[in-house]
């Protein structure tokens, strides 16, 4: 492990994935992530790899997919509108099995909306932004250090499945700056060769990597083959934390940084006597159904806080299943919750 | 009677790079020939085992069937973009981005103006039949005034939808671009030029010297109602009047 | 333990710069930290502020609606921070550009002019570095050399390292003034 620095959220991600091996990055300037693209302008041609910033968000997302088609590993990274453009290619990218990591720093919106931290994108993220079945693995960091584990994490899994890699933050996660120990860089040339990437055919039958076929019977196959890997993913990758839920009446369901803030109130709540637990999920896709519908059968109320119209509200309700009562609380347009809000919601339900 | 092959000289064979499956063009259509051409300058150049072709969406979505190559598609007007990347990741590939008119001057003029002033060193053919194919015959960025299409049903109207875009000169007015030049396949001579154009283009790449892009304009007798041979003439006599044929640029030599 | 201070003022005033020392000596001093920016078109000439958190447990809100603590360099600061700040908390502010007294009577004030020893450091732009070495000594919440070591070590590592003298001195007389 390297030494304890302070950093920012947008910081960490960029030399998160610098040290994964990440040798082409892909952007175009957006707030609030533009710390990130910098960091990786000054660092990646240092390193001798790939920074490009690019014409668009749509130029981006497609250099992303070439680069992932050649078998490195690749990163964009965008803010809400960006990551709206950003659609077409992700789809492309998961019908094509790649692997590539995508990074949302979330702002206010809907359309231009704001620069501010909020959590409106998170139906984009995880029910499927662009055309198509196709899932993407969906990571929601709390913390800054977790947003570089997390973003580690992304590339071994893009890898492992094949699949592109939504890491999921706000806005407040990018800007802020806490205490970050990251592990020492990986050497790209030691991560497995990839058999199935453009490399030049060599001794080998050409690789072709196409998300198409005319023929619905075969497409239905490659649909097929997508659903299969999407299960393994489920069954295999749902990662979550409970907090102080052992005892707990009431449940916080949140995610990113009002996950974070919410165990700020749990804290004020417990020193109330009310008996408040916090249900973090930590991958948003796949999302821990069966834990929370666990977690619910032995809680009274199950209070999903967002800063969004109520987004992940609706898992929740899938994984609770009239267990408990499900309650919203959430804040919008790049509105900040706070300990004190959050707090005055839970005391509604503590008695 | 047995022929006697023995002091024959082979002098025209299918190219090694090129695969046996079936091309997917109608009858009359340039694809082919340029096709062919392209494979032959992949044999030429020696670089089969190294080039990564890049198939666009429109008629030529199959393209990634045609060569003995790696290949990838890529969605409608991103495939410079998508070689970008790829030659980003791994210069020791040959790529060539192989894109219609609607794909490359249309839905991604943006891409393909900023691949090249990047000076990306890929080989871009630009396939400019004026129309688009596959969807049925629609007014294409390059479509002649004048000219009907399903989307322009009298006519090609400027003071309605404007002009056809000369992408290739726009291209040329960028500093990047070590070659640009239009082509054309009606006869012998001009598919002979058209050869030599291709084969500079990717040698260009091979050697290192950056963006190339070779125009070729191309007929669809499908959609412009015309039998084979009336759509080579219309390419000589009307379609080389709006587009000019020749190097717009030669910074490679 | 945990302290959460705002610093907040005009845009150029250094109070971002002010709650990175701050966070960055907490951090060695072996306290867990946030550092929350106010971000976007303000950061060019309006107002500005930051939010850091300090404290021996890992920090759960880093964005805080009951600060212990509150830095204000100018009145808009005050006016809109001073309400939320929790009882027995500690507002240091700039009373070169403040006229008006606090209106809360359940905080502990700490009136400095910090102009004119920014002046007596240097320069007037060491007037972040006057306020911290001011709430330094009206919290302890960090040893001020602890502070002077994080500080020379950013302005250092920002090519900056000639500012160092002149803004330790600034600490200092802050430091000093309460």
């Amino acid at each position: 492990m390297g030494e304890r620095k302070l950093m920012r959220g947008n910081e960490v991600i960029a030399e998160a994935a610098i040290r994964a091996g990440c040798e082409c990055y892909f952007a175009y300037p957006i707030t609030p992530q533009a710390e990130l693209l910098e960091h990786m302008a000054r660092n990646m041609p240092r390193l001798g790899r790939t920074f490009v910033q690019a014409e668009s968000e749509i130029g981006a997302i497609n250099m992303l997919y070439g680069a992932a088609a050649a078998g490195v590993r690749a990163m964009t990274s965008s803010s809400s509108p960006g990551i709206s453009l950003k659609q077409e290619g992700i789809s492309y990218i998961a019908g094509s099995n790649l692997p590539a990591v995508i990074v949302n720093i979330m702002r206010g919106g809907p359309g231009l909306g704001d620069i501010a931290p909020a959590q409106g994108d998170y139906f984009q993220a995880t029910k499927g932004g662009g055309h198509g079945d196709y899932r993407m693995i969906v990571l929601g960091p709390s913390t800054v250090p977790e947003a570089g584990e997390l973003t580690i994490l992304a590339f071994d899994l893009a890898d492992k499945y094949r699949v592109p890699v939504m890491i999921l933050a706000d806005g407040m996660l990018g800007q802020m700056m806490e205490p970050v120990e990251l592990p020492d860089p990986v050497d790209p040339a030691t991560l497995p060769k990839k058999d199935w990437a453009l490399t030049g055919a060599k001794g080998r039958d050409p690789n072709i990597i196409l998300s198409f076929d005319l023929d619905p019977e075969v497409l239905k196959q490659m649909n097929l083959v997508l659903q299969e890997k999407y299960r393994k993913i489920e069954d295999n990758e749902a990662r979550y934390e409970e907090y102080q839920t052992d005892d707990a009446d009431i449940v916080i369901a949140a995610y990113g940084t009002v996950a974070r803030i919410a165990k700020t109130v749990v804290r004020r709540a417990r020193a109330e006597g009310i008996k408040l637990g916090l249900f973090r999920p930590i991958t948003l896709w796949p999302f821990p159904y069966e834990p929370l519908r666990e977690l619910a059968s032995r809680v009274k109320t199950v209070l999903t806080v967002e800063m969004s119209a109520g987004q992940m509200w609706e898992d929740v309700r899938l994984a609770v299943a009239e267990r408990a009562e499900t309650p919203f609380y959430g804040e919008m347009g790049g509105v900040v919750t706070t300990p004190k809000k959050i707090l005055s919601e839970v005391r509604k339900y503590a008695r | 009677m047995p022929v006697n092959t023995e002091n024959m000289v082979k002098v025209f064979g299918r190219p090694e790079s090129l695969t046996d499956a079936r091309f997917t063009y109608c009858p009359g259509c340039h694809h082919g020939i340029l096709t062919r051409i392209i494979a032959k300058a992949i044999d030429e150049l020696g670089i089969a085992e190294r080039t990564v072709t890049i198939a666009p969406v429109g008629c030529s979505v199959f393209a990634y069937l045609w060569y003995k190559c790696d290949a990838v598609q890529a969605s409608h007007g991103r495939a410079s973009a998508v070689a970008t990347g790829l030659k980003r990741a791994n210069k020791d590939l040959i790529v060539i981005s192989y894109q219609g008119d609607g794909d490359f001057a249309s839905i991604g003029t943006a891409e393909s103006i900023h691949a090249a002033n990047r000076g990306e060193n890929i080989t871009v053919i630009f396939v400019n039949n004026q129309i688009y194919g596959m969807t049925g015959g629609e007014m294409a960025p390059t479509t002649l005034v004048g000219q009907r299409t399903t989307t322009t049903p009298d006519g090609r109207d400027p003071a309605y939808f404007g002009y056809p875009i000369r992408f290739s000169e726009l291209i040329a007015t960028l500093d990047a671009p070590v070659y640009v030049t239009r082509q054309a396949l009606y006869d012998t001579r001009r598919i002979m030029d058209a050869e030599k154009a291709i084969k500079k283009a990717i040698s260009y790449q091979v050697e290192g010297k950056g963006y190339s892009l070779v125009e070729v304009l191309s007929t669809c007798p499908t959609n412009w109602h015309m039998s084979p041979l009336e759509a080579n003439r219309h390419v000589a006599e009307v379609v080389t009047e709006a587009f000019p044929l020749g190097d717009l640029v030669d910074r490679g030599g | 333990m945990e302290r959460s201070v705002i610093i907040a003022g005009f845009g150029g005033q250094g109070v971002i710069l002010a709650g990175k020392i701050l966070a960055q000596a907490g951090m060695d001093h072996g306290l867990e930290v946030t550092w929350l920016p106010s971000y976007g078109p303000e950061m060019r000439g309006g107002t500005a502020n930051c939010t850091v958190v300090l404290s021996e447990e890992p920090v759960g809100s880093p964005i805080v609606d009951e600060p212990t603590d509150l830095v204000a360099m100018n009145l808009p600061s005050l006016d809109k921070f001073e309400p939320m700040v929790a009882r027995d908390g500690t507002i240091v502010m700039n009373r070169s550009l403040i006229e008006r007294d606090l209106e809360r009577t359940d905080v502990r004030p700490y009136l400095v002019d910090v102009h004119p020893l920014a002046e007596e450091a240097g320069s007037s732009r060491a007037i972040n570095m006057v306020a911290l070495g001011a709430y330094l000594k009206a919290t302890g919440v960090v040893p001020l050399e602890v502070v002077k070591g994080a500080m020379a070590r950013m302005l250092e590592e920002g090519g900056k390292g000639k500012f160092v003298p002149m803004n330790e001195k600034a600490l200092e007389l802050g430091y000093e003034a309460v």
